[in-house]
C-alpha cells in the first residue's frame, strides 16, 4: 500500500512539476494543485497504513498526527489556490491573456542594451508592453 | 513569563479580527493597528530581557507537555527578532497611515498587516516544524494579498511570480516535514533534533539540502532569489519595506534554527554554506549595479545583504554567528529604513528612477539626511552599524581562515558603497535627464507629510542606536550563537525534565 501510495505520489509530482514549466497560468493553477495533492498524499502515508483509524482495538490504531496535519495542509492549499485562480482571472481581466509575462526592468534593461548594440535579441511583443515604472500602459485590446 | 509567549502572535491576530469589524472606521483601525502592535512591541522586550536572564522561556499551548503538544520557546535569538521586528513592524504602520495610499483606499490594509505581523512573530517563537510551516502560510497568505494591493497589471504580474514561487516552497516544506515524520516520528524540533541522531548520515544530510532549499527560496539565497528583485518592487512603499526588512529575514531566521539545531553543523554544511553565501553577495551586487530604479537596486542589495548573515552562520562558530545575529539586526532596520526612503522620494519627486529623479540634496534636505544614514550604514562605513556588523564577521571569518570569504565580502562591500554613491549622485545631486512618470507632490518643509518623515527618521536613528548601543547588543548576540551553537540547551529547555517519556504509542506501534 505504501508502494502505491508512494508511486501516486511520485506521478503527481512528476505532471505538477511539468505543469509549471507552462507560460500559461492556468496550467501553472493545475501544476500547483496537483503538486499539492501529492504532498498531501506523502504527508498521509508518513503514518502506517491499513489500521483502523483511532479505535484502540487490539491491533493497534493508525497514526492520527499525518491526518491532523494533511487535513491543515489541504485547508492552506486550498484557500491559497483559490486567491491564485483570483489572480489569475485579474490578469486574463487586465490583458485577455494569462500568459506570465517578463520583468518589465529586466526587458528596460535589455532594451538599453539593444539601444547600445543593435544586434542583441530582445523579446518585444507588444502585447507584453507595460509603460514605464508604475504606471500601467494602455490595455492593449 | 511563559505566558508572554503566545501574545505576539494572539495580540495581532484578535486586533485583526477587530480591525475586519471596525472596516468602516478607518480611524478606530489605526488605533487598533497601533495599540497592537505597540503591545507586541513591549511584551517582545519584556521577553528578551527574560530570555537573557533566565534563559529560553518555554510555553506549552494547552498544558500539553513536549513533544506532543505544540511548545512554544522564546531564546535570546527569537526575543531580538521579536524586539526587531515590532520595532520595524511599527514604525512601517505608521508611515503607511501618513502616506495616503493603499492604507486610505483598501479596507483590508490593516488586518492583512496585523496578521503578517502575527505570522511573523509566529515563525520565531515556535518549537514546532509543522507550526513554523502553518506561521509562514499565514505570513505567505497576508503578503499574497498585500503585494499585489491595488491589483494594477505589473502588480499582478509580479504577484504571480512571487505567489507560485512561494507555493512551490510550502509544497516542498510539506514534503521534508512528511519525509521527516516518516523517518522520525515527530515534528517538534527538539524532539527532532534528539532523533534525528538514530538516522543514518546520507539522510540526514539529504534532510540539511532540503530545508537549506526550502528556507533559502524564502530567504533569497543564490540560486534560489530570481523571484526577489522582481516582485518586492511592484507592491506599494511600506509594504515592499516591511517585505524587504522582515520576510527573508524570517527565511534566514530558519535556516539558522534548523541548521544548528536540528543536523548538528557538520563540516560540510559550513562549506555548502560559505559556498552559497559568497555567491549570493557577489550575484546580488553585481545585480544591483546594473540597475537604474532605486527600489530595484535595494532589492538586489537584500540579496546581497542575505549572503553576509549566510557567511557568519556557515562559519558555525560562535563568533560567525553571533556577527550574522548582529548583522540580521542591524539589516533589519537599515534595509527597512532605505526602502521607506525610496516611498519618500517616488512621491516627492514622482519617480524612483534615478534618470527622472535630481537635485533632491537641494530641494529636500531632510530626505536626503534620511537616505545617508542607513546608505552609509548598508555600505559599511565606519561609524555606522554596518561597519560594526562588517568587522564582526569579517574578523571571525579571519578567525577561522576563510581568506577567500572574507575578501569577497570586503569587496562586496566596496560594491556595494558604489551604488550607494550612484543613487546619492543620481537622485541627490545632479538633474534629472528625463521628466518623471507622476506629478511629483510637495508639501511643507520636509518635504513629505510628518508622519512618513517621523517613521523613517525613528528607523535611522535605530540604526544610530544600533551602533552605539553595539557592545551590550553584541554581547546579546553572543550568546545567543553560543545557545544555538549548543543544541542541547534548546533541547532541554523545550523537552523539559521527562525528556525521556516514550512518545505516541501510534507512532510507531
Amino acid at each position: 500500500m505504501t508502494i502505491l501510495l508512494a508511486l501516486v505520489a511520485a506521478i503527481l509530482f512528476g505532471c505538477g512539476s511539468w505543469l509549471l514549466m507552462q507560460r500559461r497560468l492556468t496550467r501553472i493553477i493545475v501544476g500547483i494543485g496537483l503538486l499539492g495533492h501529492g504532498a498531501n498524499l506523502l504527508l498521509i502515508t508518513s503514518g502506517r497504513s491499513g489500521r483502523a483509524p483511532i479505535i484502540d482495538g487490539g491491533g493497534g490504531y493508525a497514526d492520527p498526527l499525518p491526518q491532523a496535519l494533511a487535513l491543515t495542509a489541504v485547508v492552506i492549499t486550498f484557500g491559497v489556490t483559490a486567491f491564485l485562480l483570483a489572480l489569475g482571472f485579474r490578469s486574463w481581466q487586465l490583458t485577455q491573456d494569462d500568459r506570465v509575462e517578463d520583468d518589465v526592468e529586466d526587458r528596460i534593461i535589455a532594451a538599453r542594451r539593444e539601444r547600445e548594440a543593435p544586434s542583441g535579441d530582445v523579446d518585444d511583443d507588444p502585447e507584453n508592453t507595460f509603460g514605464p515604472d508604475d504606471e500601467p500602459a494602455e490595455n492593449p485590446t | 513569563m511563559s505566558a508572554l509567549v503566545p501574545l505576539p502572535v494572539i495580540v495581532p491576530l484578535l486586533a485583526a479580527a477587530l480591525s475586519v469589524l471596525l472596516g468602516r472606521y478607518r480611524a478606530l483601525q489605526r488605533v487598533v493597528s497601533i495599540v497592537a502592535l505597540t503591545g507586541v512591541f513591549g511584551v517582545s522586550i519584556a521577553l528578551l530581557i527574560g530570555a537573557d536572564d533566565d534563559g529560553i522561556i518555554v510555553h506549552r499551548a494547552g498544558g500539553w507537555d513536549a513533544p506532543l503538544g505544540i511548545t512554544l520557546a522564546v531564546d535570546r535569538l527569537a526575543g531580538l527578532m521579536l524586539v526587531v521586528s515590532s520595532f520595524v513592524l511599527l514604525a512601517v504602520v505608521i508611515f503607511a497611515i501618513g502616506q495616503a495610499g493603499e492604507e486610505q483606499r483598501r479596507v483590508g490594509f490593516h488586518p492583512l498587516y496585523l496578521v503578517l505581523a502575527a505570522g511573523v512573530a509566529a515563525s520565531f517563537v515556535t518549537a514546532d516544524l509543522f507550526n513554523l510551516f502553518v506561521a509562514f502560510e499565514m505570513m505567505l497568505a497576508a503578503s499574497y494579498v498585500l503585494i499585489t494591493l491595488g491589483g494594477r497589471p505589473d502588480q499582478v504580474r509580479s504577484g504571480m511570480t512571487y505567489v507560485v514561487i512561494s507555493l512551490v516552497a510550502s509544497t516542498l516544506f510539506i514534503t521534508v516535514l512528511a519525509l521527516l515524520y516518516a523517518s522520525t516520528g515527530t515534528i517538534n524540533m527538539a524532539d527532532l533534533a534528539v532523533r534525528l541522531e538514530d538516522v543514518p548520515e546520507g539522510v540526514r544530510a539529504m534532510f540539511a539540502i532540503a530545508m537549506l532549499v526550502v528556507f533559502g527560496i524564502k530567504a533569497g539565497l543564490f540560486p534560489l532569489f530570481f523571484w526577489l528583485p522582481d516582485s518586492y518592487p511592484t507592491a506599494p512603499g511600506p509594504v515592499t519595506a516591511i517585505f524587504a526588512g522582515l520576510l527573508t529575514k524570517v527565511g534566514v531566521y530558519a535556516i539558522m534554527r534548523s541548521q544548528t539545531l536540528l543536523f548538528g553543523t557538520p563540516d560540510w554544511m559550513g562549506t555548502t554554506l560559505l559556498v552559497v553565501a559568497v555567491l549570493t553577495m557577489v550575484v546580488g551586487v553585481l545585480g544591483a549595479i546594473a540597475q537604474d530604479d532605486m527600489k530595484r537596486i535595494l532589492a538586489f542589495h537584500i540579496i546581497s545583504q542575505i549572503g553576509y548573515m549566510i557567511f557568519g552562520l556557515g562559519l558555525f562558530t560562535v563568533a560567525g554567528v553571533a556577527g550574522a545575529v548582529f548583522y540580521i539586526v542591524h539589516h533589519i532596520i537599515v534595509k527597512t529604513a532605505l526602502f521607506l526612503v525610496a516611498g519618500l522620494v517616488s512621491r516627492r519627486a514622482g519617480s524612483n528612477r534615478l534618470s527622472e529623479v535630481g537635485g533632491l540634496v537641494r530641494s529636500a534636505p531632510v530626505i536626503a539626511v534620511l537616505f545617508a544614514v542607513p546608505a552609509l550604514s548598508l555600505a559599511g562605513l565606519p561609524p555606522f552599524s554596518g561597519f560594526l556588523a562588517k568587522f564582526a564577521l569579517a574578523d571571525a571569518g579571519i578567525a577561522s581562515s576563510e581568506w577567500i570569504v572574507v575578501g569577497a565580502s570586503l569587496a562586496v562591500g566596496l560594491c556595494t558603497l558604489y551604488s550607494m554613491t550612484k543613487i546619492w549622485a543620481g537622485a541627490f545631486w545632479g538633474e534629472a535627464e528625463e521628466a518623471p512618470v507622476r506629478e511629483p507632490k510637495n508639501d511643507r518643509r520636509f518635504g513629505a507629510p510628518a508622519l512618513m518623515i517621523l517613521p523613517t527618521a525613528a528607523l535611522a536613528l535605530g540604526s544610530i542606536g544600533v551602533s552605539v548601543f553595539a557592545g551590550p547588543l553584541y554581547d546579546v548576540a553572543e550568546r545567543a550563537a553560543a545557545d544555538l551553537l549548543d543544541e542541547q540547551v534548546y533541547i532541554d529547555a523545550v523537552l523539559g525534565d521527562d525528556a525521556t517519556i516514550d512518545v505516541a504509542e501510534g507512532t510507531q506501534p
